[in-house]
């Protein structure tokens, strides 16, 4: 068996991990990073549109500051982030992107003079000024006071993924790819490494390490319609969950993105309704303008989602082979600005559907798109009940994000959460000193052996890894999509209770040698059915509406009884999530109020109690 | 519509003893807007669980995905099966170590890439929280990006005669990867020092000049223009280093 021993070992290279073991790495720590694919696959890479950090350096960006960046924010998670969180990153966003631009990152800069943008198919100018010349400039991003966006063209998240992985290289941090963690190493308090797969050979290895952080994204494909990266399927979360002491934060918050194309579920941009594109349905009539007369195909991402899944519940979808969906027309845009402003839609079109928008409609359903869902940790880093095991980035509920998280906000988390978590396991690592029983080294080995045989040999029973899968799959869609409600959520957790019996009882068709897929899924499908399992039960629980988990039957966001966190454990041995709660926030800097957009109405919080929660300035 | 695609597909599983490298035949229903991301799944979920082969973002953006498909080195996931006859014929790419079927170890191959040329920004400033961002011009920026579009997919080196023929020869992502560096104005280091890295065969002398790297790239980079570009760079100061001596 072959053992690799290390300060700080990151599960998943992309974005988050690498920054994290950039930090540890600068300060001396020795550092190995795993990885699925090579990290420059990851799905950090397919990020476009950029990162927020209050620059202020651009015309439409003049005042901004982290005080209005940490508002956005708030606001956006709809009251449910811990506001202390949200300061830390929007206070260290600057930094860190003026950072990359040292490490190397072709950050787009201001030029000055007049031009022009588009906003709701209107046609505006601006003036950038001479003393801005060359700093970084941003872009506009729905639920920003101000353009705060820092982009690099259309290809944001490559551009700092190759930066990133440059300063890995650089540092002689070992990034191994194609290496799947399939289990922790631990006592139950505190966390010694991992076993891993090699995806390479299909043998097992060790990992042993006095840190380790889990960076391995989303967990998105257990949905059928998902944005993400077929790697986002929630290995980390499984990891983390699996040792029985490990909390999910929030699983019932989920974001959706209204216009994913069918079948392939990749993401065309909200820039095409921003421009005057319009959604139709099967009769090629629109509807946007029926549900929200003002706004329309306007209405914010978690509205226009809802509409359209609705529209499609009367009967008014278009049936294909993948399912269900509605049309997105932007014929009327016409070839000038389709081919210019919308270029990227236009290639989409033409790669993976052979559709000329300019002429023909483009399929699109609502897709799921985020998971602010993830492995509970403080504002350090530090994951809930294992000491020693840190997670950052779309894996962690670290929670800036709450019930919905703004755009650009993502991708800039990575690498802030980070720079700041990184430091923080810096500081844990330093005069740390952590034992490794071969005892608990070899059980943790014996154990994956045995569960890996037992597939291989049907031992326990003869279920299709990939018919569990789509059952899974499908329940999620059903019940526990863009709408819920009481009746759809029992149902649903009904029905992946059946399915969790089925993963138990998965067997290989294939022999499992090598870079064998097939075992890979197997031995992560009984964890994704319990991922699912409590996001249903969460969701069930969840009386109210907040951000992107909206309640048919509770339309309302209640202050009172849920201006808290929900936390998902999974005990050795049960069936089912237990579910506990805490504050969403140990403190406010700015009280509950209006979002500002999605609608709906507010059950307030106790003014008191509120005022009692406030940060002393 | 409706047709039925016959894929013959390279099977050998390195790590099964009893594997023996050849074609099988997998027959499948088209379906509307199919890609071979849809089918390979479909014939791994439906007929194959051992079939073996990458994609991460099915978009087109991860480069994961790079098989040799009727001939053509490309990326499975934006090949639609409409643009191809009914019988497809994939193999993995040359080049590259097989791990298994389709699959090839691009990973090694590209992160020995980034020692040999020493893939990051060569700088002594340090960084200083408290200050702005040095300027920099957006043309400049957008000159970098450009050149930092790839996507490491490999389908470059592997449609390229000289790497076909020499196990050491660079290739054009490696190349393209240098002259990144060479128009970014906050790596310091001198054509001499690039010359180091790439003056020779394996690098930027080796190039036959047979343009499969560009004709096959998924991104349209402008990998013979680079190549070219270096050539010139090196070429004189391969000349200045002879009056040098």
């Amino acid at each position: 068996m072959q053992t690799y021993y290390s300060d700080l070992l990151v599960i998943g290279a992309g974005l988050a991990g690498e920054r994290v073991a950039v930090e540890a790495a600068q300060e001396g720590f020795d550092v190995i990073c795993l990885s699925i694919v090579p990290a420059r696959r990851s799905h950090s890479s397919a990020a476009q549109g950029g990162m927020q950090a209050a620059l202020g350096n651009c015309a439409k960006g003049e005042g901004d500051n982290v005080d209005v960046h940490f508002g956005d924010t708030v606001r956006g998670s709809d009251w449910g982030c811990d506001q202390e969180v949200a300061r830390l990153f929007a206070d260290a966003a600057p930094i860190e992107m003026r950072r990359l631009a040292h490490w190397g990152v072709p950050w787009n800069r201001v030029v000055p003079g007049k031009s022009f943008y588009f906003k709701g198919g209107e046609k505006f100018e601006k003036e950038e000024k001479e003393e801005k010349r060359g700093l970084i400039t941003a872009r506009s991003f729905g639920g920003t006071a101000k353009w705060r966006t820092c982009y690099t063209s259309d290809g944001t998240g490559h551009a700092v993924m190759c930066t990133m992985d440059n300063r890995c290289a650089e540092l002689g941090i070992n990034v191994f790819d194609r290496k799947e963690a399939i289990s922790l190493i631990h006592d139950g308090d505190t966390c010694t490494g991992a076993v891993v797969r090699c995806l390479r050979t299909g043998e097992l290895e060790v990992y042993l390490s006095k840190a380790t952080s889990i960076c391995t994204g989303g967990f998105g494909r257990i949905y059928k319609a998902t944005t993400n990266a077929v790697i986002c399927d929630g290995g980390g979360h499984i990891l983390a969950h699996d040792t029985g002491v490990v909390p999910i934060g929030n699983p019932e918050a989920i974001q959706f993105h209204p216009t994913g194309i069918v079948p392939t579920d990749i993401l065309v941009t909200e820039g095409c309704r921003g421009d005057g594109g319009t959604l139709l349905d099967v009769n090629e009539e629109r509807f946007m303008n029926i549900y929200e007369p003002e706004k329309a195909e306007l209405a914010s991402r978690d509205v226009v989602a809802r509409w359209m899944t609705h529209h499609m519940r009367e009967g008014k979808g278009v049936k294909s082979a993948y399912g269900e969906h509605l049309w997105l027309d932007i014929r009327h845009l016409g070839d000038k600005h389709i081919s210019t402003k919308l270029r990227e839609v236009d290639e989409i079109c033409h790669h993976f559907l052979n559709v000329d928008p300019r002429k023909q409609l483009i399929p699109v359903r609502p897709t799921q798109h985020y998971t602010m869902a993830g492995v509970r940790t403080n504002k350090d880093g530090a994951v809930y009940g294992l000491k020693g095991l840190f997670s950052a980035g779309e894996a962690a509920c670290w929670d800036m994000h709450g019930f919905n998280r703004l755009g650009g906000n993502s991708l800039a988390e990575t690498v802030v959460a980070g720079g700041i978590i990184g430091t923080k396991i810096v500081e844990f690592l330093k005069g740390y000193e952590t034992d490794f029983k071969t005892s608990l080294v070899a059980e943790a080995v014996r154990k994956e052996q045995d569960r890996i045989e037992k597939l291989r040999s049907g031992a326990n029973g003869k279920e299709n890894v990939y018919k569990v899968r789509e059952e899974m799959q499908d329940a999620l869609m059903e019940g526990c999509f863009v709408f819920r409600n009481d009746a759809g959520l029992n149902k649903c957790i009904e029905t992946l209770q059946g399915t969790l019996d089925k993963a138990r009882k998965v067997s290989l068709v294939s022999d499992g040698l090598g870079a064998n897929h097939e075992l890979a899924a197997a031995l992560k499908i009984e964890g994704q059915v319990k991922l699912g399992l409590c996001i249903a039960k969460a969701a069930l629980e969840r009386t109210e509406s907040r951000g992107s988990h909206n309640r048919e039957d509770y339309t309302a966001r209640d202050d009172q009884k849920w201006l808290n966190r929900t936390l998902a454990y999974w005990r050795d041995g049960a069936d089912m999530p237990e579910l506990q709660y805490e504050e969403a926030t140990p403190g406010y800097e700015i009280p509950p109020g209006d979002r500002g957009y999605g609608g709906g109405s507010i059950i307030e919080a106790d003014k008191a109690e509120i005022e009692a929660k406030m940060f002393k300035k | 519509m409706s047709r039925q695609l016959e894929f013959d597909i390279f099977r050998y599983n390195p790590q099964d003893k009893g594997s023996v490298p050849h074609m099988q035949t997998f027959v499948l229903d088209e379906t509307e807007n199919m890609t071979l991301f849809i089918a390979l799944n479909r014939l791994r979920e439906e007929q194959d669980p051992g079939l073996i082969f990458d994609f991460c973002c099915r978009a087109g953006i991860c480069g994961a995905c790079a098989m040799v498909v009727n001939g053509k080195p490309r990326l499975a996931c934006q090949t639609k099966t409409v643009d191809l006859p009914e019988q497809i014929t994939l193999l993995p790419l040359p080049v590259y170590q097989l791990i298994g079927d389709l699959s090839v170890d691009t990973g090694s191959w590209f992160r020995e890439m980034y020692q040999t040329t020493e893939s990051w920004v060569h700088t002594n400033k340090t960084f200083d929280p408290g200050a702005i961002e040095e300027r920099m011009e957006n043309e400049v920026a957008e000159q970098i990006y450009e050149l930092e579009r790839c996507i490491e997919c490999g389908c470059c080196v592997a449609a390229c005669g000289t790497a076909r023929l020499r196990d050491d020869f660079l290739g054009a992502a490696s190349l393209n990867r240098v002259a990144r560096f060479v128009v970014d104005p906050r790596d310091q280091r001198t054509d001499r020092d690039y010359f180091e890295i790439i003056g020779n065969d394996e690098g930027i002398f080796g190039c036959m000049g047979l343009l499969g790297c560009e004709d096959v790239c998924p991104k349209s980079l402008p990998l013979q223009n680079q190549l070219g570009f270096l050539r010139r760079k090196m070429g004189i100061t391969a000349i200045k280093e002879i009056f040098r001596k």
